[in-house]
């Protein structure tokens, strides 16, 4: 898994609630059997045409938005468990994604995937997107280690939740298995012990 | 300390506490299946290690399947090249599976109780969010991303945080052609698409104790829709008749008298309890695109409704869907699917015919389900109404296989969810319980049941 840690970029908004991993990455994508090339399909629906050109007010065809940060309305990643979803953002070229609500599953993948959920606000989320809709080019900052995302604009910055565990894989690009096949002794202790009806 | 029911099965599979609050989970089963599990066991390859523990993991072949004509090869090449994967990747690495043409095949959320493989007490995960079905048997049953597929054939285990506990009570009885359809579809409209997130759910009350395993199966399956990692039920005699004639549930008296021990203690708190009244619910459907987007099918949608999902939908707020004319009705899917659904359908159709302007579709949700189907004589009872009665697999429930829902076209489905494009691209999705889609098929139009 890739590592991060401090990153400034521009970011794309996306104002919408409850957007579904079958918008993020409709189930029709799913059939590959490696993890690569799941970035062109991202909102595939949304994206493109039946025909394949660009539906040009979505705003990931609109080249003057732009960045490794994507802001998403209330309730992001809803729907199925799919990791498709999570490699879809990560390997459009987000690593960090911000909203005010995230659905568990997805927020899992995304930290399974290098990817950081960012949970805000409802109030600065909606100054996110303003700052965005008055400059398209307006930055932002996220310190993983500080666990804080600033509005580069405006100055604010806020202290996100982070799982101090979860927070240190990211910073060090290991994954859960790898801490996990370590445990083999504990695991094997625990499979003596137990009864399983 | 009085303990919750979910509390007392996830103290029993704590292999290890992490500092910061994490656990290390210990999964007893897996399910598998090709969509989700290919990557996973690249992973493995490339780490030159195999499964843990073969005998606790099970394989099937659902999503992309036809559902005609399945002793030929799949048409779409990716299809065909995801389920010849699976078989690869089952037969190296001696993985059981239940693959195409198998006398056990079917959707993993069909096969796995009607095996007796899903149990109660036990944890079980898969890589598909309806996992929560399972938890009808008082399990712990959750849907993981492909990543966690790697990390449990590897390992067995999961690294989580604890889930925070909700009880939904539902006192009373249910009314005449009310369904567990209409009871999980009423509670996500109660509680919105995300009222469940962070949430461990139990169901319970008179209502839900009355409920036939494939009753509470289609409520658990649903959990998710509501943002819930699972939901569960205390398992009663009803689970334990359920599982006494299944392959491989060990009906023995330990075995018996430690699951009737699952349940909530008396005096247990939940993080967040909801109580309904099962008189108050009625046949239920929805007019937007997610599930929380329900209404009693003798309601009109809501005025405070947004643009967005009508617009999809090409509905009016205000405006009532009873009378609406569809084109195509689907019945089946995890949520769906069992005999006794099929059952419910052909009895009301029975010596009736479907509407000309209806492509009605019945999927069996397992080979087990489609055998016990003809055994009764549903499939030409069905036929003979018009409907298709199909091979099992996933179908119309997502626009993976063959199976989809023209553009612009309205479907009434008995499936779990209502997204944009789901059925297929440009799709519109009502959901519903199987007599109101069957209802809806003799009639060409959406009717209500409890005027039947
Ligand atoms: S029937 Fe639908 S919800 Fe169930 S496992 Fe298949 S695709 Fe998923």
């Amino acid at each position: 898994m890739r590592a991060i840690n401090k990153l400034t970029s521009t970011a794309v908004p996306l104002p919408l609630t409850d957007i579904d991993t079958d918008q993020i990455i409709p189930a029709r994508f799913l059939k590959a059997i490696t993890r690569d090339g799941f970035g062109e399909n991202l909102f595939r629906d949304w994206r493109f045409k039946k025909d394949g050109s660009p539906i040009e007010d979505f705003i990931l065809n609109n080249p003057i938005y732009s960045g490794e940060i994507l802001i998403a309305g209330k309730n992001f990643g809803c729907g199925s468990s799919r990791e498709h979803a999570a490699w879809a953002i990560a390997d459009y070229g987000f690593s960090v994604v911000v909203s005010s609500f995230f659905a568990d599953i997805f927020k899992g993948n995304a930290l399974n995937n290098g990817i950081v959920p960012i949970t805000v606000s409802e109030a600065f989320l909606d100054t996110i997107f303003k700052t965005i809709e008055q400059n398209p080019k307006a930055t932002f900052s996220l310190n993983l280690e500080e666990t804080s995302f600033k509005n580069e604009t405006t100055g604010e910055t806020v202290l996100f939740e982070i799982d101090e565990y979860k927070k240190n894989c990211l910073i060090k690009g290991y994954d859960d298995l790898d801490f996990l096949l370590s445990l083999d002794k504990e695991i094997t202790a625990f499979e003596k012990q137990q009864v399983v009806y | 300390m009085s303990k919750t029911l979910f509390e007392k099965i996830w103290e029993r599979h704590v292999v290890k506490s992490i500092p910061g609050g994490r656990e290390v989970i210990y999964i007893d089963r897996h399910f598998i299946h090709e969509v989700t599990s290919p990557q996973a066991f690249a992973g493995l390859k490339k780490r030159g290690i195999g499964l843990r523990n073969i005998d606790k993991t099970t394989a099937t072949a659902d999503h992309n399947v036809p559902t005609l004509n399945q002793h030929l090869p799949i048409k779409e090449e990716l299809s065909r090249t995801q389920v010849a994967k699976l078989v690869s990747n089952c037969d190296e690495f001696g993985v059981e599976l239940y693959g195409l043409g198998h006398e056990k095949q079917g959707i993993v959320h069909v096969i796995g109780p009607e095996l007796g493989i899903t149990r109660p007490g036990t944890t079980i995960v898969c890589g598909d969010s309806h996992t929560s079905t399972h938890g009808a048997f008082g399990a712990i049953a959750f849907g993981i991303g492909t990543s966690q597929v790697e990390q449990v054939m590897a390992t067995n285990c999961l690294i989580l945080t604890r889930p925070k506990t909700m009880r939904i009570t539902i006192n009373g009885k249910l009314k005449k052609n009310v369904f567990a359809k209409d009871l999980i579809l009423y509670i996500i409209s109660k509680l919105s698409a995300a009222g469940g997130t962070g949430y461990f759910v139990e169901y319970a009350g008179e209502a839900i104790e009355n409920l036939s395993m494939e009753a509470r199966m289609t409520v658990c399956n649903m959990s998710i829709e509501m943002g819930a990692r699972g939901g569960m039920i205390a398992p009663d005699q009803t689970t334990i008749d359920y599982l006494k004639d299944k392959p491989f549930a060990p009906v023995t008296e330990e075995a018996i008298a430690f699951w009737q021990s699952l349940k909530t203690d008396q005096g247990a708190i939940f993080d967040k309890e909801y109580v309904f009244d099962a008189t108050d619910i009625t046949p239920m459907i929805t007019y937007g695109t997610n599930p929380g987007m329900g209404i009693k099918v003798s309601d009109s949608i809501p005025a405070q409704e947004s643009e967005r999902p009508l617009q999809y939908m090409g509905l009016e707020a205000q405006s009532s869907l009873l009378g609406k004319p569809v084109n195509y009705v689907f019945i089946g899917s995890c949520t769906n699917s069992r005999i006794e659904d099929l059952r419910i359908v052909a009895e009301y159709v029975k010596g009736k015919r479907k509407a000309d302007n209806i492509n009605a579709f019945i999927v069996p949700g397992s080979k087990k389900v489609e055998a016990q189907a003809k055994a009764e004589g549903l499939d030409h009872i069905l036929q003979a109404a018009g409907f298709e009665f199909r091979e099992p697999g996933c179908s119309a429930c997502l626009g993976m296989n063959e199976d989809k829902i023209p553009a612009g076209e309205y479907c009434v489905s008995t499936s779990n969810r209502n997204f944009e494009g789901r059925q297929g691209p440009g799709s519109r999705t009502f959901l519903a319980s199987p007599l109101t889609a069957a209802a809806t098929a003799i009639a060409g139009k959406i009717v209500d049941v409890s005027e039947l």
